[in-house]
This record gives C-alpha cells, sequence and structure tokens, in this order.
C-alpha cells in the first residue's frame, strides 16, 4: 500500500527538471509519460548503436573452429589463468590442516631421517661417504621435485574433470600448473639444503651453480614429458598412475642418492657408464656437483674419485634428450587429448 | 547479415564400453558377448546462424543437445564435417566448474573468470558488477564448500553471463536459483540477446524458448529434425498439446 505522502513526493528521475509548479496533475502527468517515452527511445538508440558496433566489429573476425589453441605454447599465452591455477593448487592443498606448508617439508625430511639412519648409520655409509647427510638430501630434493611433478601431473587432468569435459581450455595447463607447484615447494628445501652446506663451509662455484641449474632443468623437463604423456593415458586407463608410482619406486634406487658413484664405479667398472644413460643419475650428480661436492675437505679430489669424468657434458646432452622427449610427450598428449573429454 | 556459426555435416560417434578390466574384457570375449558398441550422438547436422540470432535447441533427453553444444564451444571435435565460429565464445555451459571448495567465494570469483577466458584487466573491470549480480553479501569471503547449491549457482551464473562474448551459449542453465535470481538472469540474457550477440540456449521450457528465442532447433536422436520458427518448433515437439502452459511461470516462462 503506498501512503499518500508517498505518492505525493516526486518520483526520483535522474536530472530531471522540477515539474513546473503551475501546472495542472492533467500536465504534469503528460509531461511525465513524453520524458519516459524518450528515455525508453534514448535506452533503444543506445541498444541499437551497440547492436551496430558489435555488428561492425564481428564482421571483421574470422569464421575459425571453436576448439581452444593448444599445446604448451598456448598455456604460456594464458600466463594469467596458469599463475591461478598454480596459487590455487598451492593455498588450496594444505587448507584445513594444522601444519599447513610445513608438511611439504615433513614427507622429505621424513625420507630423509630414514636413509641417513638406514643407509648411513646401520649400513654404515656414514664411513664411505663425506657427509653422507648432505649426499642424500642434495639428491632428495631434485628425485623429489621429479617423482612430484611426474605423480601429480599424471593424476592433474583426470583430477580436474570438471573443467576438463565443459570448457575448451589448451589441457596441458594441468601438467604445466602441477610442475609449476612442484618447484615452488622445492625452493624452500634448496634454502635449508643451502644452510647446511654453509654449515660445512661450502663455497658456490660458477660451475657448481651451473650444474645446479642444468639439474633442475633435466628434472623440471623430464618430469613434464612424463607428466604430459601418462596424464592423457590415465583417462582412458587409471592404470597408468599406478605405473607412475611404481617408477617412482625404481627412480629412488637407480641414481647415485643412498649410495655414492664411487661405489657404482666399483662394482661395474667399464660398464658403469651405462649407468649414465639413466638421465635422474646425471641428474642428482649435477645436484651433488653444486652441493655436496664443496662441502668435503679436498673438492677436487672429490670430483675426480667420486663423480665421473666429462660430468657436465653428460648433463648437457641428457638435457637435450629430455627436451626431445619433452616434444614427444607434447606429440604424445596432442594424439590422445582429442577424445579426452568423452573419455573422461 | 554475418553468420556466426556454420555446422556441415557434423557427426560425433562415441565408442560404448561395457567392460573395462582385463578381467571382464576376456569374459565377455570367451563368452562372445560385445565388449563395445558405436553409439551416434549426433548424425549428419548441418545449419548455419546468422549473427544475432537467438536459437533455442530443443529434443528430448539423449538426443544430443549437450553434445552439439559441447562441439560448438570447442570442448570436443566432430568426428565428421566441421564447425564454425566466429568471434568469442562464453555462456553458462559449466557454471561453477573448477570451484575449489577450500577457497573464498572471491578467489574462486577471479579463478573461475581466469578459466572462462577473462584477463586479468577485464576481471577487474567487472569485479564489482559480477558480485552486485551474484549478491552473495558477506559470504563472498567464506568458503566456497559452505555455499548453498543456490550460492554456489549464483556466483558461477554471475561470473559467466559476465564475460565479454560474440556466442552466448546456455545449457539449461536456469534450473537452479529462486525465483527474483531467476528473473534477474532472464533480464540479463535478454540484456545479451538485445545487445546483437548469438545466443544458443538449450531448454525443455517451452514458456522460455518462447520469450528468449526467434528460431527453434530440434534434435532428434542426434539428427536435425526440426529448423524454423519457435511456435512451429515448440508444437513439432508436442509441448504445447497438454495443457502444460497453464501452468507456466508468468514471468519467468518455467513450467510449474
Amino acid at each position: 500500500m503506498l501512503t499518500p505522502s508517498a505518492t505525493a513526493a516526486p518520483a526520483p528521475y535522474d536530472e530531471e527538471p522540477p515539474f513546473d509548479s503551475e501546472a495542472s496533475p492533467e500536465e504534469r502527468r503528460r509531461t511525465r509519460r513524453e520524458r519516459r517515452a524518450a528515455r525508453r527511445a534514448a535506452q533503444q538508440a543506445d541498444l541499437d548503436a551497440a547492436r551496430e558496433a558489435h555488428a561492425a566489429a564481428i564482421e571483421s573476425v574470422p569464421l575459425v573452429a571453436p576448439s581452444a589453441g593448444n599445446g604448451l605454447l598456448a598455456v604460456f599465452q594464458r600466463r594469467y589463468l596458469l599463475r591461478l591455477l598454480v596459487k590455487r593448487e598451492i593455498s588450496a592443498r594444505y587448507q584445513g590442516s594444522f601444519l599447513g606448508l610445513l608438511w611439504s617439508y615433513i614427507g622429505p625430511l621424513c625420507q630423509f631421517f630414514v636413509y641417513w639412519f638406514v643407509i648411513g648409520t646401520i649400513l654404515g655409509l656414514h664411513d664411505q661417504v663425506e657427509n653422507f647427510g648432505i649426499h642424500v638430501f642434495s639428491g632428495l630434493i631434485v628425485v623429489h621435485f621429479f617423482t612430484e611433478t611426474f605423480g601429480a601431473g599424471t593424476r592433474s587432468i583426470v583430477r580436474n574433470k570438471s573443467i576438463v569435459v565443459k570448457l575448451p581450455l589448451p589441457r596441458e595447463m594441468f601438467p604445466v600448473a602441477s610442475m609449476l607447484v612442484s618447484l615452488f615447494h622445492v625452493l624452500p628445501q634448496l634454502l635449508i639444503l643451502t644452510v647446511a652446506c654453509l654449515f660445512y663451509g661450502w663455497v658456490p662455484d660458477a660451475l657448481g651453480m651451473a650444474a645446479l641449474g642444468l639439474g633442475l632443468f633435466i628434472a623440471m623437463t623430464l618430469g613434464t614429458a612424463g607428466a604430459l604423456m601418462f596424464s592423457a593415458a590415465n583417462v582412458y586407463f587409471r592404470d597408468f598412475s599406478k605405473v607412475v608410482d611404481l617408477l617412482h619406486l625404481f627412480v629412488r634406487f637407480s641414481v647415485p642418492m643412498i649410495y655414492p658413484y664411487s661405489l657404482v664405479d666399483k662394482r661395474f667398472g667399464s660398464a658403469a657408464q651405462y649407468y649414465l644413460f639413466n638421465p635422474l643419475a646425471d641428474c642428482v650428480l649435477l645436484i651433488q656437483r653444486a652441493f655436496w661436492v664443496g662441502t668435503t675437505p679436498d673438492p677436487d679430489h672429490t670430483i675426480r674419485t667420486d663423480l665421473p669424468a666429462n660430468l657436465m657434458i653428460w648433463g648437457l646432452s641428457v638435457a637435450g634428450v629430455s627436451l626431445v622427449l619433452l616434444v614427444i610427450g607434447q606429440l604424445v598428449f596432442s594424439k590422445l587429448e582429442s577424445k579426452i573429454p568423452e573419455r573422461l | 547479415m554475418t553468420t556466426s556459426i556454420v555446422l556441415e555435416n557434423v557427426t560425433k560417434t562415441f565408442k560404448l564400453r561395457y567392460h573395462r578390466t582385463i578381467k571382464q574384457m576376456s569374459m565377455a570375449k570367451v563368452r562372445g558377448q560385445e565388449t563395445s558398441t558405436l553409439f551416434r550422438a549426433i548424425d549428419d547436422v548441418s545449419f548455419t546462424v546468422e549473427q544475432g540470432e537467438a536459437i533455442g535447441l530443443m529434443g528430448l533427453n539423449g538426443s544430443g543437445k549437450s553434445t552439439l553444444l559441447k562441439m560448438i564451444s570447442g570442448v570436443m571435435k566432430p568426428d565428421d564435417g566441421s564447425v564454425l565460429t566466429r568471434g568469442r565464445i562464453a555462456g553458462l555451459i559449466a557454471t561453477g566448474a573448477g570451484f575449489h571448495p577450500q577457497l573464498t567465494g572471491r578467489e574462486n570469483l577471479y579463478l573461475n573468470a581466469a578459466i572462462l577466458g577473462m584477463s586479468e584487466r577485464e576481471t577487474a573491470r567487472k569485479f564489482d558488477e559480477i558480485v552486485e549480480f551474484a549478491d552473495l553479501g558477506n559470504r563472498l569471503d567464506t568458503q566456497v564448500g559452505h555455499y548453498s547449491s543456490g550460492q554456489n549457482a549464483r556466483l558461477g551464473f554471475a561470473i559467466a553471463v559476465h564475460v565479454d562474448s560474440d556466442i552466448f551459449l546456455a545449457d539449461e542453465a536456469l534450473a537452479v536459483g529462486d525465483k527474483p535470481f531467476k528473473r534477474k538472469c532472464l533480464a540479463k540474457m535478454r540484456e545479451i540477446r538485445d545487445s546483437g550477440r548469438t545466443i544458443f540456449y538449450v531448454s525443455h521450457a517451452a514458456g522460455q524458448v518462447r520469450k528468449m528465442c526467434n528460431r527453434v532447433i530440434v534434435l532428434e536422436n542426434g539428427r536435425l529434425a526440426f529448423d524454423g520458427g519457435v511456435d512451429e518448433g515448440i508444437h513439432f515437439l508436442h509441448y504445447d498439446s497438454d495443457d502444460e502452459e497453464e501452468f507456466a511461470d508468468e514471468e519467468t516462462g518455467d513450467d510449474i
């Protein structure tokens, strides 16, 4: 119900001159009607103008197939979305847990202490390898980075099912985002390692830092390549994520992390070079070149006795191979991708 | 006139698998059962849509409407034939897809807008408008996991309708939400239509289609069964034969 005062109050029209106080109610009503009509006409004109502008603009747009631009390149064209996806993963991963981000360290630290105690103390590697803790931890960081990238990347497409089956996005976005999330968690671990190494009197050297960069690059490229291949395959058969878990077991023991490379050299002799065909073994050796070597009393001696000859050459070749694998990963992904929405 | 969507002899076949594990597969092989059949979801469909048309896509459940929409949006590729579109596509296809239940409404708004293809600047420009449209009040800064399904839908819808687009797709979008919100949505859709964008609207509600669209396409078992005027299309489907219209909601055109 309208109260009399409400009806008497002038309607709140924007920027309109007040009514002529002399005007009769009849005239007022007519003015009001005219103004309303004018307003409607103006709105209509606005709409028409917008429609014409739109029609003119759309004519120059080509008619194309609607599927999103795909491939890794398209992912980096949409950096803003990638950034938000990575941020979502990082902030959502441990939400609701009391220890939060600390869990990223608890996992690797527990592994570290198990190896340190079982292999170092019980099997006596502490006596054979100088600073065995650093030796294990520098390997563990990069192995953990690789397995996280590979594992989380493999599950990423299935995990983001709701988006993948409904919206056109470059689907490589999800494995790449997983890789970046893992990389984010590597940084504080590297910090801890650096502090520990400084404590042992480690001084960074140029070649060592180059080895670090190369090692991280290999783990990153290789992890992404594997994630691309297996994430698409995982859509067809979830068995592939189980295969990846199995592979991680082999990875941990096939790299010179819990045992020194010198032991491999001693056991296999000239066949030891085949051991270096495992890209992750080179990757771990590069990280050890960056950190562990510098903590030993005589680094030059350690390089000669505990690292393979031409480690940097091996590293560069493996980096090249990883890039090739990344291209293959992309090709496999593109091949499998077109059926993903219907198989998921 | 500019063409907006062109479909030529589009066909999409799905393989239906009855068995997935190795045990089931080998058992079926031994018994001589079929392990999979082919199912033609979309069968040789062709049509052209002009810029600014509002199409109502209708058909019974399982007639291929969503599959067709997915091919127009680019999620799926046709096995045969071609789909071509002009301009940017947006719509109410998966409102709220990718919402993370543990993030707040505000964080999800930014993320979802980016998933739908909005740039950082576009999101910043429209942020207030979206928030106002969703009308969630102080719930915006609480976890999406604690939202009711209606609130979830409001946020998703508010983001989706604010994406700049030339083609707007809507898949049975207005099934949720309370009446005032539904009214607001329909007004917004009408605004989209009147601004000259192409609308592709999937719905079973004859009243809504009548209010929103100027052309109806009917699919029947994946084949194009009807393409023409709105009233004829609805009549073709016999959606107007029963006294359904009597129950239709005056404002939203919803069936009650």
